[in-house]
């Protein structure tokens, strides 16, 4: 009796058994994921304030996307929190964990201390980031410019620092995160490579271009690819800083929150999953990019 | 045997009975709101007390996180689910009717007539095509708030608030602190467009200069003109000329205040309850000062309305608690409770009320206040910002700005009223 259960071979048994319990969350990433992502392109093409019923446009939405200033103006804006975000929370944080990785008195302290950026809140981060950008006395970053002979500076009140200013905290928490990964990466490399090159008699930056760096390529490309989608994708940060409005006049204001506004203070839900269908299109471009550039050489 | 079974059967159909009269005893009815403690709290006791008045009535108080409050009732109501009575903002009536949310209220409960002899004249928004569609509670009003702490450090009499926009201007000079270096260490008045000053240029400062915010069908911007430049530029020379404030000081208007850091600010009614939680700063309400005679002020209001839900016996009983909600003695427990003033004019006007210390420049102001007929207000406010923002961060010329800011505003309207 082919088909019973009894019949099958452990193999299949095993595999049987994986399936089922792999179902459960397949089917909850189906209901809860899939379906509203897939939803979410229907709307795209779509009139819908949400309360009414949908009207089908064509695609007169992505027409209007294409002519809207303010959309060009937020993606500009996306691209400068990625561009500037990602190199420099790169470099930051591998500099940090090679010397992190080479310090042994008090390097589970320090590791820890530069992880506890990312476990806090975004939120109260972004506060208090806030209050360290007033003007002086109250502002810390100003009080401490102007007692050393330098001009103030606007800050979130200025349309080109104010950008800047947002992504210094996102960076300084998201750099935690990469230090530890960087650090696993570092501690990867057998440490006869280094032997090798030193018996060579390699200089440092020879063993760090030819040894450490090519050795890390897996982990670069994890951080690049995950910093990058969290770059584009930044929010949090902005909303708490500048009252929910990307200011000021726009300067701050990314693209994930002019969906949020298109679709929860002007209800426009249908022009809210264009703009999404054109943040995944991004997203999954420059991710499948950056893995194809960092992975074949 | 045979006594058994009718027994029986008598038993069944007491239970059934019982069942049907227990049922038509019980009718329950759904009441939504967003949550806000106070309000919260308020509608907790308003439902207790309509219970006991009628016990045949059963009423479900739920509220939900503003954020989604829209979002739920849209997606609820089509589905036959969700509230039977929902409050509402003024603003939102329009977006509800086309959706089909909302029926109107039975005129023999409601009648027009008496609805404009009794409430503020706002509430006459609520009528579409001759039928009111939702009635408030409460309504809520600006005042001009001022620090009576601060006042007495800079030699002001801490009783004696301004009354005109001159006086505004002269006290909060002398109540405006720099240290050596020229930064500011008090604001002589808040000044934020993302708080409730955009409510006070348009509505108040505009009209002031002799001009109107929308034409008389209120679908027409009108402010691009010569009273509406110079209104925002009275606005602007606050920080630029007459430098009695800064925006974005202690990131808003709010926290300067509170934190005894800002001489003066304009804010709503609803902020009475959190400056009184505040220890230690002593502050006072006044009406907001006028400029050659003419006062004006803005108010909004929360409505309550009857869903297309409600049928029959639920329908019946929503009828009833939107009565209730809106008699005297319930707005009375509403504005000890959430601050918030009562929107009939008998009530609102008692002299204990209009009288009272901190409700009674917000009811004198209703008076003689407008409600605006936002389309979108976080964008209409967020318009205004960035006009003053032009002028501040790009030098753009007043007249310009205000004009970019009529075309922007426009825009938002035109979308809205040719759908």
């Amino acid at each position: 009796m082919a088909g019973r259960l009894t019949d099958l071979t452990i193999g299949q048994k095993r595999a049987i058994w994986a399936w089922g319990f792999l179902a459960l969350p397949i089917a909850f990433y189906v209901a809860i994921r899939f379906y509203p992502t897939l939803e979410a392109f229907r709307a795209s093409f779509t009139n819908w304030n949400i309360v009414g019923r949908m009207e089908y446009v064509g695609l007169a939405n992505y027409a209007r996307l294409a002519q809207d200033p303010a959309f060009w103006k937020v993606i500009g804006n996306t691209f400068a929190y990625l561009g500037l975000g990602v190199p420099i929370s790169m470099l930051v944080s591998f500099v940090i964990a090679y010397y992190l990785d080479r310090v042994h008195f008090g390097h589970g302290l320090l590791r820890a201390l530069y992880f506890v950026p990312h476990l806090t809140t975004a939120v109260a981060m972004a506060w208090v980031w806030r209050w360290f950008y007033q003007p002086p006395p109250v502002g810390a970053f100003n009080v401490w410019l102007t007692s050393l002979g330098l001009a103030q500076m606007p800050f979130l009140r200025s349309t080109t620092q104010a950008l800047p200013a947002v992504l210094a905290p996102a960076i300084w928490a998201g750099i935690g995160f990469q230090i530890v990964i960087f650090l696993a990466g570092l501690k990867a490399i057998p440490r006869n490579y280094y032997e090798a090159a030193e018996i060579d008699g390699a200089g440092a930056w020879r063993v760090l271009f030819e040894v450490t760096l090519p050795l890390l390529r897996p982990t670069i490309v994890f951080l690049v690819v995950t910093s990058s989608i969290a770059y584009l994708r930044i929010f949090d940060y902005v909303y708490a800083m500048t009252n929910g409005q990307g200011g000021p006049l726009d300067a701050t204001k990314p693209l994930v929150l002019k969906i949020f506004e298109t679709a929860f203070t002007h209800f426009e839900m249908g022009y809210a999953a264009t703009q999404t269908v054109v943040l995944f299109a991004i997203l999954l471009a420059i991710s499948l990019v950056q893995l194809k550039l960092l992975r074949s050489r | 045997m045979k006594t058994a079974r009718t027994g029986f059967w008598l038993a069944a159909l007491l239970t059934a009975l019982a069942w049907t009269s227990a049922a038509r005893a019980q009718v329950e009815i759904e009441y939504w709101q967003y949550t806000f403690a106070q309000r919260v709290q308020a509608v907790d006791e308003l439902i207790k007390k309509f219970e006991a008045a009628n016990p045949g009535i059963k009423v479900k108080h739920t509220h939900v996180p503003y954020d989604d409050f829209r979002v739920k009732i849209a997606a609820a109501i089509p589905a036959g689910q969700g509230p039977d009575v929902v409050q509402l903002f003024y603003g939102w009536l329009q977006d509800y009717l086309k959706a089909g949310l909302l029926q109107p209220l039975p005129a023999s409960d409601f009648s027009a007539i008496e609805v404009e002899r009794e409430f503020f004249p706002i509430v006459q928004q609520m009528k579409v095509d001759g039928k009111y569609y939702a009635l408030p509670t409460a309504v809520r009003s600006l005042a001009l708030f001022w620090n009576k702490t601060l006042f007495k450090e800079a030699g002001l009499d801490p009783n004696k608030p301004p009354a005109t926009l001159d006086e505004l201007v002269d006290y909060a000079k002398k109540l405006t602190k720099r240290n050596p270096n020229g930064d500011l260490i008090q604001e002589g008045l808040t000044i934020d467009m993302g708080g409730q000053d955009h409510h006070w240029l348009r509505e108040v400062l505009i009209r002031q200069f002799g001009g109107a915010p929308y034409s008389a069908d209120r679908k027409t911007v009108a402010y691009n003109s010569a009273a509406g430049i110079a209104a925002t530029q009275w606005y602007v020379d606050l920080v630029d000329k007459q430098k009695v404030g800064q925006i974005g000081f202690l990131t808003d208007g709010v926290t300067a205040f509170r934190s005894g850091k800002a001489a003066m600010t304009i804010d709503g009614s609803f902020r009475l309850g959190a400056l009184d939680n505040q220890k230690g700063l002593d502050y006072g309400v006044t009406e907001l000062p006028a400029r050659n005679g003419i006062k004006s002020n803005f108010a909004s209001y929360w409505v309550n309305g009857i869903t297309t839900k409600a049928t029959g016996a639920k329908l019946d009983a929503s009828v009833k608690f939107l009565k209730f909600l809106t008699t005297p003695d319930a707005m009375e427990l509403w504005m000890n409770t959430v601050g918030e003033l009562p929107a009939r004019r008998s009530v609102a006007e008692k002299d204990a009320n209009r009288n009272h210390a901190k409700y009674g420049p917000f009811i004198r102001g209703l008076g003689y206040s407008q409600a605006t007929d936002f389309v979108n207000e976080s964008a209409q406010r967020k318009v205004y910002m960035d006009m003053v923002d032009k002028v501040a961060l790009k030098n753009v010329p007043v007249k310009d700005a205000v004009a970019q800011a009529a075309a922007e505003e426009q825009k938002l309207l035109d979308a809205f009223y040719k759908k």
